[in-house]
């Protein structure tokens, strides 16, 4: 029995991309990707806008040609297979469905093309309408949906073909926060209907990746920067770029100088070295605090000055962008709080949560958990 | 008005000064009409009706149904020779309604004679379906510019080849775009005069050749009158027919 699952483990199917890139005339669209997706597991692609998190998926799913590189699935070159016999399904951005259908006809449609029989198809779909919670709008034409019902529509079709290979392409994009929060809940508990897939899920938000993902795949123009568990991705990133992409609001960077164990910030910024960068030799460095470890107000050799330059509110929280000599600090505060643009403000940095990071955006230390 | 006035007047309603309003006026008459429906021997324009409707819409059929593959391709595919690409190649098609269809009438009547198909049905609706195809495919291109290729790329990844992606997701999407073609088709199939003059004789004589041969005879005015709106009567019909298609909105909901 044991060596039977072992067996299993050794030769799962998984799909594989080998060296891919794309290019469309001068622009690099990808750019030398690998990486091996294992069945049961979350994928997160996360990335700012023209990362290329579309573009790969597109490449997987055949419909962006490939320069280079190749795609297999289980031990099969997938390029060689055209679009429709590949075993894919994708979630867009947009709420993409076939408007001249009813709900039940959109989700019934992919069934009937993969040779169901008429009654058969109609019962999955039905159970998979139950699922994502629009049993009573069965007759509706996706146009007299709202945006949330119309990506449910869009997400059960996807899911009720039991492909295995899922695609989601920023699913929760275009809905409104509270909508995007409540979806949010509800793929963790349809994501267990797709255990036998692989699911790749992209996203510009960091909080959905850590909630979501097994394993997070971190891109910046076409290339993935840094791969691994999301925690540990968030915890350890490689670089400034991987520390912006995974930290909304982004992270304050500032440049410091490290010299005989004192941190200095600027020309007033000045502390220890804490513990975990003690270890650091002499020079010129960066470092990186997250916006909800900037702390407000104090009075110490840590603490400086500055002018309140934005502030925004969004949801429950609120983002003060402060101007200080050396640059620009974000400050995140929980709940909603009234500052004035222009307002002097003293912003104090931990040592302890300092992230390090040599001039060209390495990471040299991390604070750890 | 006028027309449809005149096409009840008795001669003296006509010829004495003008009158306008039946009954108070004149006392009317379906002489006119009896003249042009072949009840009085004089004209029967039956037989051309019958011609004209056949010709426009196997021609109309036709540029149809190549037309939207064409368009769809154009629409959806890249073609292209050296800097010719598909703007260029939509532009190639409509600018074959630049040429005045009088350069055209002697090579298309050269090559219907070749083939045996002067004075036939089939050989003016060739000729027709070469002249409605631009029209059709440059208003459908348009169209289906118009319809995301995300529905396309979504019926692909959902097992239909292209050929099945088209029939079953975007022809069904295009009903409206199809029936403005159709509509501008069968217009210009209908009153085209020019190549059914030249190309047909006696066997196949189309509705406005049917016309156009009552004006060139001493031929009253009611009856002329009677003759125009005979001719322009179907069209009307269908205008109301098809206006219920084209108000029942596009494609809302497909993407937002």
């Amino acid at each position: 029995m044991d060596l039977l699952e072992l067996f299993d483990e050794g030769f799962t199917v998984s799909l594989r991309l080998n060296n891919l890139s794309v290019l469309q005339g001068e622009d690099v669209i990808l750019q030398d990707i690998s990486y091996n997706f294992v069945p049961g597991k979350i994928y997160m692609l996360i990335g700012r806008t023209t990362s290329g998190k579309t573009s790969l998926m597109r490449a997987i799913a055949g419909l962006l040609p490939l320069t280079d590189g190749e795609i297999t699935f289980d031990e099969k070159n997938l390029d060689s297979l055209p679009i429709w016999k590949r075993d894919i399904a994708m979630v867009y951005q947009q709420f993409i469905n076939y408007p001249n259908r009813t709900v039940l006809g959109n989700v019934v449609f992919p069934l009937r093309r993969a040779g169901l029989s008429k009654d058969e198809a109609k019962q999955k779909a039905l159970a998979i309408i139950e699922k994502v919670g629009l049993s009573e709008f069965l007759d509706r034409k996706p146009s007299q949906l709202s945006g949330g019902q119309q990506q449910r529509v869009a997400i059960a079709r996807s899911l009720v073909r039991n492909t295995s290979i899922l695609l989601l392409d920023e699913p929760l994009m275009n809905l409104d926060y509270k909508l995007r929060e409540q979806l949010r809940e509800e793929f963790r508990e349809l994501f267990t209907t797709t255990k036998k897939s692989i699911t790749i899920y992209a996203t510009t938000e960091p909080s959905e990746a850590l909630l979501l993902g097994d394993e997070l795949l971190v891109m910046h123009e076409g290339k993935v920067i840094q791969s691994g568990i999301p925690v540990e991705v968030y915890e350890n990133p490689n670089s400034i770029q991987v520390a912006q992409i995974v930290n909304d609001p982004p992270m304050t960077i500032l440049p410091a100088v490290i010299k005989n164990g004192e941190v200095s910030v600027g020309k007033v910024l000045k502390f220890n070295s804490p513990n975990h960068l003690k270890s650091q030799s002499d020079g010129s460095y960066q470092i990186g605090i997250r916006a909800n470890e900037v702390i407000l107000g104090g009075s110490g050799a840590n603490s400086e000055d500055g002018i309140v330059s934005l502030v925004e509110v969004s949801g429950s929280e609120t983002l003060i962008y402060v101007d200080v000599p050396v640059g620009e600090v974000v400050l995140q505060l929980e709940g909603i709080h009234d500052y004035a643009i222009g307002q002097k403000i003293t912003v104090t940095i931990n040592p302890e949560r300092i992230f390090l990071f040599d001039m060209a955006g390495a990471l040299c230390a991390a604070p750890g958990n | 008005m006028w027309a449809v006035v005149t096409s009840f007047k008795p001669p003296s309603a006509v010829n004495n000064g003008a009158t306008f309003i039946p009954w108070v006026q004149y006392k009317p008459t379906l002489n006119g009409w009896k003249d042009i429906l072949g009840i009085s021997g004089y004209a029967n324009l039956i037989p051309p009706l019958i011609n004209s409707v056949i010709i426009t819409f196997f021609a109309t059929l036709i540029s149809l149904i190549l037309g939207c593959m064409a368009a769809y391709g154009l629409s959806r595919f890249a073609y292209g020779w050296k800097y010719y690409k598909n703007p260029d190649i939509i532009f190639f098609f409509i600018s074959q309604r630049i040429m005045p269809p009088a350069v055209l009438a002697i090579p298309f009547f050269l090559l219907l004679k070749a083939l045996h198909l002067l004075d036939t049905r089939l050989g003016l609706v060739l000729v027709l379906t070469s002249g409605l195809m631009p029209i059709v495919v440059w208003l459908l291109v348009d169209f289906f510019n118009q319809i995301p290729r995300e529905i396309d790329e979504m019926a692909m990844l959902e097992g239909c080849n292209p050929f099945e992606a088209f029939r079953r997701t975007i022809l069904p999407l295009s009903k409206p775009g199809l029936t403005v073609a159709g509509m501008f088709a069968i217009i210009f199939g209908w009153n085209d005069l020019f190549y059914a003059l030249v190309l047909t004789f006696t066997n196949v004589i189309t509705l406005p050749v049917a016309v156009v041969a009552l004006n060139g005879t001493v031929t009253p005015f009611w009856t002329l009158s009677a003759s125009a709106i005979f001719a322009i009567l179907p069209l009307v019909g269908l205008a109301f027919v098809v206006e219920r298609f084209l108000s029942k909105g596009g494609f809302a909901g497909a993407v937002r």
